[in-house]
């Protein structure tokens, strides 16, 4: 039964340059991020599985519906996938209307879903004031949100996103991703996010699938992945992590929230919404820093004891450390990067008790899902 | 006697362009879509009639439609010896001779909506000739206006064509280009004078229609 809840897919062949060669499973709900540099077969990859490639030899499967194997190829309009286009593709010579209920109207239903409304899509991504006019006249956001209607109202068992941002301004960006979240929130469709852009995959996805050159090269959990020293992810200077935190009390006196990472207290300026609110947050490795006791006179405010619990050379004299938080040893995991002479003056080493101190923390989005 | 003429080229045209259009509408597809080499060996072959000596298409129709060709077998069904000296010959002729006004556009017009919203439409569950009707023909409309008006304003000039298959039988195959040309060899001018401005006025009214046309449909896209 367990293998059953699950995407499985896996895709060889050469498409173009490309030497395709991905195999990887994830859960089918909430979001996963397919994330790695431009050029290294995401998009390919989303198109295989939508049916528009067929890659030489490839199998897929949703919940254990096989949509293609050895002897099973479903061409694009009959597996039940809603496609998000990094360019919208939206009919012109349709309204928007038009153009939303163009799926819908096609649609098997599906039963072990309730139906997606029409009014329903229009109201989560406020689109109602466009129904009657042409794509032709809306912005680069406005076209984006009705492409992501027009995907979620064909029913869709699976939601394939292919960088729906990375053809906006910074400003369109921000008005699509709290949809994004909404959506996340509210529909219980999985979904495929492509994006060569870490700050969106932290902040929608649950999971991550990392590419690189046509390869799956790690999979996981969004909180293994980034703190994992050997992938590549952690070696750029955005390293971080991600982490979920509810708010466990305010100090009015000192304007400072206390949020819980896993059980382990963090004090952060601002207040954060009412105890109980959870969102996520972000502790970039440059943010944090190591001392061998807890500081007698120190500005930062958080000093949380921890374990060195892998550490990675990033070059000649700096590194990237990987510490436990708190006391136990599956605690949360956050990034630290140190520079070698540090490292060799305090004499660090694998598996070592040290203060974590953490000088700030980026909320990334509110009300975070549990 | 000489709206009979009239009447019989704008048959001509209208039946011409209607067959066109149903037969030139898949063709322009496949040659769009296609990804074999061989498509451009079929559309130089659709091509050839604008270059061809009309008199040289006209020789070749002739022996294809006569008792010996094709076209024999062909009318034998109905009863006729013949399909050349027929208004049946004359549309057969006709297609072939504007095919390339009406494929030609339609071609270029499904080329330019590329693959992109044909993909889209097929992940919103769209099977390929629903997509085809949904999707292809709409947004290939300029092209479905400028075919139409070309193949028809095409087969209303044509002679040379016409005279080899068709000869001049008033009623029957009697054209208006073949009249005026008539008209002219018994130096009835008069005549010759009216029919030619006609179709100088319907020739210039099809151009300026054209254009103001594609400009409508440039003016929408923006």
């Amino acid at each position: 039964m367990k293998e059953q809840q699950c995407i499985e897919a896996r895709f060889e062949g050469g498409i173009g340059k490309l030497n395709l060669s991905v195999d990887f499973v994830a859960p089918s709900r909430g979001i996963t991020g397919i994330f790695g540099p431009s050029g290294c077969g995401k998009t390919t990859v989303l198109r295989c599985i939508a049916g528009l490639h067929s890659a030489r030899s490839g199998r897929f499967s949703i919940d254990g519906e096989i949509w293609q194997d050895e002897a099973v190829f479903l061409p694009a309009h009959q597996r039940s996938v809603g496609y998000v286009f990094q360019d919208t593709n939206l009919f012109d010579h349709m309204s928007v209307r038009a153009n939303l209920t163009y799926g819908l109207r096609r649609a098997q239903p599906n039963p072990d879903r309730e139906a997606i409304r029409l009014d329903e899509v229009v109201a989560l991504l406020g689109i109602s004031g466009l129904l009657e006019r042409s794509p032709i006249r809306l912005s680069g956001g406005e076209k984006q949100r009705v492409a992501i209607g027009r995907a979620l109202l064909s029913q869709p068992s699976l939601l394939l996103m292919d960088e729906p941002l990375a053809a906006l301004d910074q400003r369109s960006k921000n008005e699509i991703l709290p949809y994004l979240e909404q959506l996340r929130d509210r529909l219980s469709i999985p979904v495929l996010y492509i994006s060569h852009d870490i700050v969106e995959i932290e902040r929608l996805a649950d999971q991550i699938v990392l590419m690189d050159a046509g390869h799956v090269v790690a999979q996981g959990t969004l909180a293994e992945i980034q703190s994992d020293p050997t992938l590549p992810i952690a070696r750029m200077p955005e390293a971080g992590v991600a982490l979920r935190a509810e708010v466990t009390g305010h100090d009015a006196t000192y304007g400072l929230s206390t949020l819980s990472v896993d059980g382990v207290d963090i004090l952060v300026p601002g207040n954060f919404g009412a105890r109980g609110s959870k969102h996520r947050v972000r502790i970039a490795a440059t943010d944090v820093s190591v001392a061998l006791e807890p500081p007698k006179a120190s500005s930062i405010l958080n000093v949380i004891p921890s374990t060195i619990s892998g550490f990675e050379a990033l070059d000649p004299f700096q590194l990237i450390l990987v510490l436990t938080l708190g006391p136990s040893a599956s605690g949360v995991r956050v990034l630290a990067r140190i520079s070698r002479r540090s490292w060799d003056t305090l004499g660090l080493s694998k598996g070592q008790m040290v203060y974590a101190q953490i000088k700030s923390m980026a909320l990334i989005a509110s009300n975070a899902p549990p | 006697m000489i709206w009979t003429t009239v009447s019989l080229t704008l048959q001509l045209a209208t039946l011409t362009t209607l067959i066109l259009l149903l037969i030139g509408t898949p063709l322009a597809w496949w040659l769009a879509r296609a990804k074999t080499w061989w498509r451009e060996v079929v559309s130089a072959i659709v091509a050839l009639p604008l270059v061809l000596p009309p008199t040289v298409l006209g020789f070749y129709l002739l022996i294809a439609l006569g008792p010996s060709g094709p076209g024999g077998v062909l009318g034998s069904l109905w009863g006729v010896r013949s399909l050349a000296f027929s208004f049946e010959g004359l549309v057969i002729g006709s297609v072939i001779y504007s095919m390339p006004f009406v494929v030609q556009p339609l071609r270029n017009a499904f080329e330019a909506i590329g693959d992109r919203p044909l993909e889209a439409a097929a992940t919103l569950r769209a099977s390929p000739i629903d997509r085809f009707f949904t999707v292809a023909v709409p947004m290939a409309r300029p092209g479905f206006v400028t075919a139409t008006i070309l193949g028809f304003a095409h087969t209303m000039g044509e002679f040379g064509v016409v005279l080899m298959i068709g000869g001049n039988i008033p009623g029957e195959t009697q054209v208006l280009s073949i009249a005026i040309y008539d008209q002219v060899e018994s130096m009835n001018w008069a005549m010759a004078h009216l029919l030619s401005a006609g179709m100088l006025v319907f020739s210039f009214a099809v151009i300026l229609a054209m254009a103001l046309l594609e400009r409508r449909a440039k003016e929408r896209i923006r």
